[in-house]
């Protein structure tokens, strides 16, 4: 629909010489098409690869072709325990990071909008856990909740955090959550440092409490760079994999299931672009071609 | 996300002016409870850090007494570390070599295509948006097993350019939506005044714009960088020995001074040393670090 309005409106407008368009077009086809290129061998060809791959069956030598039955197997099939177990986890880490990203990210941001002395430091601080390695990270993290790490000498527990499920998923949300959220703050401080002091100013002499301007000027003026920041980090969070991984070692997606992740992580952003109303026309405008296949 | 509503104001390139904006009259906010806020946020990005450098000084029999301060520093993980039984001297050339060749590489692409997308007009500009936008949604676990099949038809598995061109193609979307972002800020009647006095495109975009683009790709170059240095899942595949490691992948396969329990002393060791450089850029960029990723990430 953007797209066609967007042609509309392009009509209307006076054009320049056909000649100059027709060299611009030229000129933006060569500067375009080595990126195109690298994407196109690098994203485009393995997925269309792995759409074709994921019609044939298994096995040595010629696999047969199967059509979509790797698809029903793993979506009520004999794989299907293993494929909604699997998303049912993606999609319940993730919700549990994005929301105590944001949350803690909130915090951080109101924090570091207020004037103070260090700042510049303290925001290279912040800037930490954003630049170490996540192999890194996972390495660090997985030390402190060594059974004889500093986590369990901190609360005085004894669990074997990598051994099962429940305690390894709890610290690999907090190894992702250290590592995202100053990120999420950054990101939601920039949104807080557009809106002008005398916004609260004049709240203040309206006689609006602290709490009252929390919830009347910051948050509707904050959310557009808020829910972009959380829609970034969905994406990433969805797509998570060298913390598990280097974690537990944790078991590795098939091609078929990995081409049914993307259609949840696409079907997820698309609701969560019109649900929620992220600003974003030519996103849109890219999601709908995706759509199709 | 869409540039062309996104006003150019808060995000522009250069240095940005909340650090001169006075903002005084924000201090009456109670400082005690600004402190107490202000540590707190210190000491969650810190700690963990911390740790892993005082765990690194640790000798392996003083390493699980989890005291907050070694009692008896010592340097062992790290002559372990730079030691003959880890590759991870060759590791560190790799992953220079690897996030270098990417930088160079995705910003001359970025930058003539985000030129292209800022300043022409042409047919499917909005394609080529959504291609960027889509790419960059992919989760590399579902082109991983096909890739990895492509560069192993080529026998490109253990080189360079397996672990080169992919990182290419991730840091190309986030490039070029920040260098876009930079080239639509920038004064482009300048160019217009160039092309008058009788400069060809070319010539206008070499001696007017590029120079003026400077703050905009080197913000680009570095985020370009620490996410190359940072790339895992590719390598861990790509690389198969230690010729072609970077060192995210040598860091998890470590083995340590003693053979049987994970070592690590020395994996922290090679943490902090894998950290410092990035540290280092953090400090002395963190200004243009936020402007670029405020940029990239608030599209």
């Amino acid at each position: 629909m953007t797209v066609t309005i967007d042609r509309a409106a392009k009509a209307r407008r006076p054009r320049r010489p056909a000649e100059a368009r027709e060299s611009d077009g030229r000129l933006a086809f060569w500067l375009v098409i080595p990126s195109i290129v690298v994407l196109g061998l690098v994203i485009l060809y393995p997925v269309i690869a792995s759409i074709v791959r994921s019609m044939f069956g298994d096995g040595i030598g010629e696999s047969p072709f199967v059509g979509l039955q790797n698809y029903a197997n793993a979506l009520w099939g004999l794989g299907a325990a293993d494929f909604w177990g699997a998303t049912g986890f993606t999609y319940f880490v993730a919700a549990v990071t994005i929301v105590l990203e944001t949350l803690i990210g909130l915090a951080m941001a109101l924090v570091m909008n207020r004037a103070f002395k260090g700042r510049g430091i303290l925001r290279a601080s912040v800037l930490v856990p954003w630049a170490i390695p996540t192999a890194v990270a996972a390495v660090l993290w997985k030390w402190a909740f060594d059974p004889a790490g500093i986590i369990n000498a901190l609360t005085g527990s004894t669990i074997v955090w990598t051994g099962s499920e429940i305690p390894s998923t709890i610290a690999i949300i907090v190894a992702d959550t250290w590592k995202t959220a100053p990120f999420i703050a950054l990101l939601i401080l920039a949104g807080l440092q557009v809106i002008p002091d005398e916004v609260y100013e004049a709240a203040k002499i309206d006689g609006a409490g602290a709490w009252q301007r929390f919830l009347r000027i910051t948050l509707p003026l904050v959310r557009p760079a808020l829910l972009v920041a959380v829609l970034f980090r969905m994406l990433d969070a969805l797509r998570m994999y060298d913390l598990p991984w280097i974690f537990t070692h944790g078991s590795n997606g098939t091609t078929t299931l990995s081409i049914l992740t993307f259609v949840f992580i696409f079907v997820t952003a698309y609701f969560f672009v019109r649900v929620l109303g992220v600003n974003a026309v030519e996103s849109v405008g890219g999601e709908r071609k995706e759509r199709k296949r | 996300m869409s540039i062309a509503t996104r006003p150019a104001t808060g995000t522009a390139p250069g240095p940005t002016s909340h650090e001169s904006t006075p903002r005084r009259r924000r201090l009456r906010w109670d400082l005690p409870g600004l402190y107490v806020g202000l540590i707190a946020i210190a000491i969650f990005c810190l700690a963990p850090f911390y740790w892993m450098v005082v765990s690194s000084l640790k000798a392996p029999n003083e390493i699980f007494d989890n005291s907050l301060i070694p009692r008896h520093p010592t340097l062992m993980n790290y002559e372990a570390v730079f030691g003959a039984q880890n590759t991870f001297v060759l590791a560190l050339r790799n992953s220079l070599i690897i996030a270098g060749c990417v930088t160079v590489v995705a910003l001359v692409f970025g930058v003539i295509a985000a030129y292209a997308i800022a300043r022409l007009n042409f047919r499917g500009k909005n394609l080529v948006l959504g291609l960027f936008l889509a790419t960059s949604m992919f989760p590399g676990v579902a082109i991983l097993t096909p890739l990895f099949q492509l560069f192993a038809d080529w026998g490109w598995i253990d080189t360079y350019q397996a672990m080169i061109v992919p990182d290419i193609s991730f840091s190309l979307p986030l490039g070029v939506w920040i260098l876009t972002s930079f080239f639509r800020a920038m004064p482009w009647e300048l160019e217009a005044a160039a092309r008058v006095d009788g400069c060809t495109r070319g010539q206008a975009f070499r001696r007017i714009i590029l120079p003026l683009a400077v703050p905009g790709v080197f913000t680009t170059a570095i985020l370009v960088f620490i996410s190359a240095w940072n790339e895992y899942m590719i390598a861990n595949s790509m690389s198969q020995t230690p010729a072609s490691q970077p060192v995210t992948v040598a860091i998890a396969q470590f083995s340590g001074i003693s053979q049987y329990d994970t070592p690590y002393g020395t994996q922290m060791a090679a943490g902090v040393v894998v950290t410092i450089p990035l540290i280092v850029l953090v400090l002395i960029f963190q200004r243009r670090i936020i402007s670029g990723l405020t940029a990239g990430g608030v599209k």
